[in-house]
């Protein structure tokens, strides 16, 4: 757990993302933490939705780059993941990748 | 980075040095001369408030937070027309504050707030000793304008009920439907933009005539509307001709759906300047709202009731370091729902953490999703991502939406088993 953090706020540290005492507040959190709502907390979902959480961020990348173009079928993740650009889709992935 | 460097970094980080230094630095930079937490006392426990005090303890663990909520448990609004269908008790809507306190170190105070002085910075409590703040936090919900519709008031709430904000309201109504006969009619009245959740009348709907089909399926659901058109209305429409053919009456504004006044004994609506009156066997009246009566109290509102805020930050354009979120607040195109304001949450989180060490706020981005219940197996949903356009929030152009129509029975069916899902992230995320 400790060494993920480590890495992340090495990153952060890195591309200049302001890290306070606790996580990170970058772009990538923010657009992440939207994510939670519905499959929990850090991606890990309590309930009948998918966890997201311990995925690597190509899978991600792919899964969401997937839902955008209308390739992989969904109920409503094709309707999310085109509201966000391609960088963006990256932030998110790279941002949810890291959690631990 | 070499890994020379990466392995120094590591040891330093190790040691916690590298986290203490860069929280002591941007304490410098702010001029608090080293005091570790700055205290954040967040008013409303509901989806925005729990949530912007949980995410407020994630993003800078040296923050004190103080949230303040006048019921000892919270009773959620989403599935609580579930209950009235009979698909879930009311055990399991009711939610628990203690791992806010336990999880994520939030002092958590049950009392209510009934003044804030901006220029103090302090706010009043009804029974506890008055509490100071470095920032404010505002989700105390909505409030309702009795007597808009005349003759409803408080009291009458309690033989007609609002059940708008879940609770002894729910329970009630759902014991008026158990107790009414078979081929009664219940009434819903439905109000005018803006509203909480604006599928909610209809998903409501939707429920009762899910529980009327299986125990008294001679009865009608009637809704009498003061809009002409409402959210997810195709698709709402669609699902209730297939699966309560003739039951469910809609009556748009304009076709003299508005209701103008009640009459209790009669257990009667009026509409069309009286001329019209309508029976119901059970009445539910969902009264126009405005934003929550503390933010009205505190000179937060603007005259249509509800309160202006900075668009990425949700700082009171009204009154300095108070910041609301939440369905009092004004959010550019978003709904007043539960998911927006736990998205909300999380940006005013964000921001009042970036602006107490002086740091940069990233882009706002913003999600909702509502779904609601037709029975047990149809769901459907409207979606949207929420971007900052010319200083407001609005939809992302190309995505959203609703569900397809005519869709296959499989898809109804998969919606409302993540409706389901969809509950237990959004209270764990806001409440656990
Ligand atoms: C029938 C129905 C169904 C719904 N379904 C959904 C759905 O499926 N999905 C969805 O996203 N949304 C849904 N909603 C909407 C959702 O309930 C609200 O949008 C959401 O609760 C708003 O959150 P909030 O924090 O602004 O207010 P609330 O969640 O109402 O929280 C406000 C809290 O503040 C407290 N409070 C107020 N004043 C004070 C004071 N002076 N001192 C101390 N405490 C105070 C209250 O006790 C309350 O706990 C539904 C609403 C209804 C009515």
């Amino acid at each position: 757990m400790r060494k993920s953090l480590l890495f992340s706020m090495i990153t952060m540290l890195a591309a200049g993302i302001p890290a306070v005492a606790g996580a990170e507040v970058s772009r990538g959190a923010i657009l992440a933490s939207t994510c939670f709502s519905c499959h929990g907390t850090d991606g890990k979902s309590p309930g009948d939705m998918p966890s997201i959480y311990g995925v690597p961020a190509e899978s991600l990348v792919k899964t969401l780059q997937d839902f955008k173009s209308g390739m992989r079928p969904a109920t409503v993740m094709d309707r999310h993941a085109k509201g966000y650009s391609d960088d963006e889709i990256h932030e998110i992935a790279d941002y949810l990748s890291k959690i631990k | 980075m070499n890994t020379l460097t990466r392995r120094r970094f590591m040891q330093w980080m190790g040691s916690g040095a590298l986290t203490a230094i860069s929280t002591r630095a941007a304490l410098a930079q702010t001029g608090s001369g080293g005091k570790s937490g700055k205290h954040i006392v967040v008013v409303g426990g509901g989806f925005g408030g729990a949530t912007c005090a949980k995410y407020l303890r994630r993003y800078d663990s040296t923050l004190e937070v103080t949230l303040i909520e006048k019921k000892p448990e919270f009773i959620t609004c989403p599935a609580s027309n579930w209950v009235l269908g009979g698909l879930r008790g009311m055990d399991k809507i009711t939610h628990s504050y203690d791992k806010l306190q336990s999880r994520y170190g939030i002092k958590v105070v049950h009392d209510k707030v009934t003044a804030v002085d901006p220029a103090a910075r302090k706010i009043t409590l009804k029974d506890g000793a008055p509490i100071e703040y470095d920032r404010l936090v505002m989700s105390p919900g909505i409030d309702f304008q009795w007597n808009a519709i005349e003759g409803y008031d408080k009291a009458v709430s309690e033989t007609i009920p609002h059940a708008y904000k879940a609770g002894p309201q729910t329970v009630l109504l759902r014991k008026q439907l158990e107790a009414m006969k078979d081929g009664g009619t219940v009434i819903i009245s439905a109000p005018g933009n803006p509203f909480r959740c604006p599928p909610g009348p209809y998903e409501r709907a939707s429920m009762i005539a899910y529980y009327l089909k299986q125990h008294k399926p001679k009865s009608k659901v009637i809704i009498l509307d003061t809009k002409d058109k409402f959210s997810k209305q195709g698709l709402f429409m669609e699902g209730w001709e297939k699966l309560y053919p003739g039951m469910i009456e809609w009556v748009a504004g304009s076709e003299g759906g508005k209701v103008e006044g009640v009459d209790v004994k009669g257990m009667t609506l009026v509409t069309q300047s009286g001329l019209v009156k309508h029976k119901g066997d059970v009445i539910n009246i969902i009264p126009p709202q405005k934003a929550g009566w503390i933010a009205q109290e505190s000179g937060l509102t603007n005259d249509q009731g509800w309160c202006p805020v900075n668009q990425k930050t949700f700082e009171s354009t009204l009154h300095k370091d108070v910041y609301v979120i939440g369905d009092s607040s004004i959010a550019g195109a978003m709904p007043k729902s539960g998911h927006s304001a736990n998205n909300q949450g999380k940006m005013c989180a964000a921001a009042i953490v970036t602006s107490l060490y002086d740091l940069p706020l990233p882009e706002p981005s913003h999600v909702n999703t509502c779904y609601s219940l037709l029975s047990d197996d149809y769901g459907i949903t409207v979606a949207a991502v929420y971007h900052l356009k010319d200083d407001t929030i609005a939809g992302v152009e190309g995505a959203g939406g609703v569900s397809p129509s005519d869709a296959p029975a499989m898809t109804r069916k998969r919606e409302a088993v993540y409706a389901g899902g969809w509950y237990d992230s959004i209270t764990a995320d806001s409440f656990g």
